[in-house]
């Protein structure tokens, strides 16, 4: 077990190898250089690779993203940083309307091979501005993919999928997982391929990030019951590996999506409503959409804790669909 | 690095900040113009016939801007510029052809039909594109001017934005990044006095845009807009700057547009007589006047140019009109590569 790391030490990791892999990889973002990060998941590269290729920046998240896109335009490889995913919010332009949008707008006469990563989730008390699991506002822009790893495999071998990948692809790393522990792959990652994290045979329960743990400490529970939950990690949302879930569904009948976030307009509403268009006959029951409250998240432990869904309303839910 | 602006002349002063002498490659100078001209007035007319979906926005008048300031890119150098940016696109050298098949919406647009007027971009030349979100490119050349400093070739950025653009935060965030990075970045100013319908004094507190350089602790220059060689002058200096190491640079070049914001604005609210003041100052006859008080050119000889520019502008929409639209599978490529 001497090889185990943390989910931060296996991201400063993955941008390590990027940079020194292709002198044309850049990374910049606010505090990452001499600080390594607020998050602490930049340590050393600064010292490693210097200032021109790991660089702070102003305060000024339009400037970071619109500095990733005119930088790959001209043939560099960068990744930016956005610290909180809430902070996308202030790049929105630069996201949704330039980063996305480029390539068709210009009749594909470019790739756009830029990464930005952005910490991403409730349960730590940062309250409303961040908190948010904030990959469902981009769900409804094509052009970028969208990257939601929830392990410190996943977090590695995703973070270099997305820097090798000649599209913009959005990388949420989960504020609450960067302390978990595991092993850096010795295989490469594809971007759009799920993961069947625990094989079952009641119920398809589809969960990314910190509600893949859950759902798994669910299903731990369950098991005692004699109630069988098959957990599938989809990795990325952007593409969406419809085919592991529509597989697992046809075995179960049952499908339960847990989200971290409201649940209106997000992944989760849209892979059920994927489901049940083109799978409708898998189903024996309907499917069941198991999200955050709808509200901002909250600052105080208790209301936080109720604003998340948690192992025991997933037990609650999937007894439902067992007993429906 | 003093941050206070340089003025590079008073606007309309005469024919030229730089006297009698034209530069060799006058007449390229001047067919750019011309073409830029020819174009806009015909993407005028084409929008009259209904050819052109949305809007557009035309940059009659403005020609000197984007001919002074684009006759010195070299192969390497990036461009941005605004959606009112047909002229710069066209000074950096996209083919005339494939810039009207853009607006029209046909399959040998520069962008394949999916951009059009307010989108031109053509890599190949080094041009990033126009962009239909005020101030949004600048963030964009700050990112091509950092590559440009990280491949130490001597190559630089340049960015065409409007008077408008300079109170949205993007234009803050760029301008900073740039200079705190001190990279070969050009921001130039087309300040045409008006922010879509806005006159600049109704939207902004200083009169000399140039003047926010100093926040940033740039050199910031104005420069008479209409006047093509003091403007060329003046972009001159700031690429030099640029391409040494020097860092950014911030030039405001005075000028108006003949036209009004977009297809649907009739400019009724700028007052009476502005319009035919700036007429006077029109950039391409003020060039011409120089090319002729130096001797170069005859007036038998500007007008030949002038003719044979306008056939090769006719003759390219003839071409535009004759292509066909997009195959209706284009629809879905490009969205990822």
């Amino acid at each position: 077990m001497s090889d185990q790391v943390t989910c931060r030490e296996a991201i400063a990791q993955a941008i390590a190898d990027e940079l020194e892999a292709d002198p044309d990889v850049i990374f910049f973002g606010e505090d990452v250089a001499a600080a390594g990060g607020v998050f602490k998941s930049t340590v050393g590269l600064f010292e490693r690779f210097g200032g021109e290729r790991v660089r702070d920046t102003p305060i000024s998240e339009q400037a970071i993203v619109g500095t990733a896109i005119g930088a790959a335009i001209m043939g560099l490889r960068p990744i930016a940083e956005l610290m909180f995913a809430d902070f996308a919010g202030v790049a929105f332009d630069q996201i949704a309307n330039q980063l996305a949008k480029y390539r068709y707008l210009t009749g594909g006469q470019a790739g756009l091979p830029v990464t930005v990563r952005l910490a991403n989730g409730a349960g730590a008390g940062f309250a409303a501005q961040h908190s948010q699991a904030a990959e469902n506002w981009f769900l409804n822009v094509p052009g970028l993919k969208i990257a939601v790893p929830g392990t410190v495999e996943d977090c590695y071998g995703l973070l270099r999928a997305a820097v090798r990948d000649d599209n913009p692809v959005l990388v949420f790393e989960h504020k609450n997982l960067l302390g978990l522990k595991g092993e850096i792959p010795s295989t490469s990652y594809r971007l759009g391929e799920a993961a069947v994290v625990r094989p079952g045979r009641d119920v398809t329960v589809v969960a990314s990030q910190q509600m893949r743990h859950r759902a798994l400490e669910a299903a731990e529970q369950l098991a005692g019951e004699g109630i069988s939950l098959e957990v599938i990690d989809p990795r990325t949302l952007v593409p969406f590996d419809d085919e592991t879930v529509a597989a697992s569904l046809a075995r179960t009948a049952r499908l339960l999506v847990v989200q971290e976030g409201p649940p209106g307009g997000g992944w989760g509403a849209s892979l059920i409503a994927r489901m049940t268009q083109s799978h409708f006959e898998s189903f024996d029951v309907p499917p069941r959409l198991l999200a955050s409250a709808e509200t901002p998240v909250p600052y105080a432990g208790c209301l936080e804790d109720a604003w998340l869904p948690g192992p025991d309303d997933v037990v609650a839910v999937a007894r439902e669909l067992v007993a429906y | 690095m003093s941050g206070k602006t340089i003025d590079k002349g008073a606007v309309g002063a005469g024919a030229s900040a730089t006297g009698a002498d034209v530069p060799s490659d006058w007449q390229n100078l001047l067919a750019s113009m011309r073409r830029i001209r020819c174009f806009e007035d015909l993407v005028k007319g084409l929008f009259g016939s209904g050819l052109v979906r949305g809007s557009t926005h035309l940059c009659q008048g403005q020609e000197a801007v984007s001919v002074g300031v684009c006759s010195l890119l070299t192969p390497g150098d990036a461009l941005t510029c605004t959606y009112r940016g047909h002229g710069a696109v066209l000074a950096a050298g996209a083919a005339v052809d494939a810039s009207f098949a853009e607006i029209l919406g046909r399959e040998g647009g520069l962008c394949g039909g999916k951009g059009g007027s307010m989108h031109l971009a053509d890599l190949d030349k080094g041009i990033i594109g126009s962009n239909a979100i005020v101030g949004a490119q600048l963030p964009i050349s700050v990112g091509a001017g950092l590559a440009a400093q990280h491949k130490k070739a001597g190559k630089l950025s340049l960015a065409f934005t409007g008077d408008g653009s300079t109170n949205i935060g993007a234009f803050h965030e760029s301008l900073n990044m740039a200079a705190v990075w001190r990279l070969p970045v050009v921001v130039v100013i087309e300040n045409n006095h008006y922010g879509e319908y806005s006159p600049l004094a109704a939207t902004t507190a200083i009169a000399r845009l140039s003047d926010r350089a100093a926040a940033y602790g740039i050199p910031g220059v104005f420069v008479d807009g209409n006047d093509l060689l003091a403007v060329r002058e003046a972009a001159a200096e700031a690429f030099a700057r640029a391409r040494s190491g020097g860092g950014p640079t911030l030039i405001e070049a005075d000028t108006y547009r003949h036209e009004g914001h977009s297809r649907s604005d009739p400019g009724k609210y700028r007052p009476a007589g502005e319009l035919e003041e700036w007429l006077a100052k029109d950039p391409i006859p003020r060039f011409e006047e120089v090319v002729r008080a130096a001797g170069a050119a005859t007036e038998a000889e500007l007008a030949a140019l002038r003719s044979e520019v306008e056939t090769e502008v006719k003759e390219a929409l003839e071409r535009a009109k004759s292509w066909p639209e997009p195959a209706a599978e284009r629809l879905y490529e490009d969205v990822y590569r």
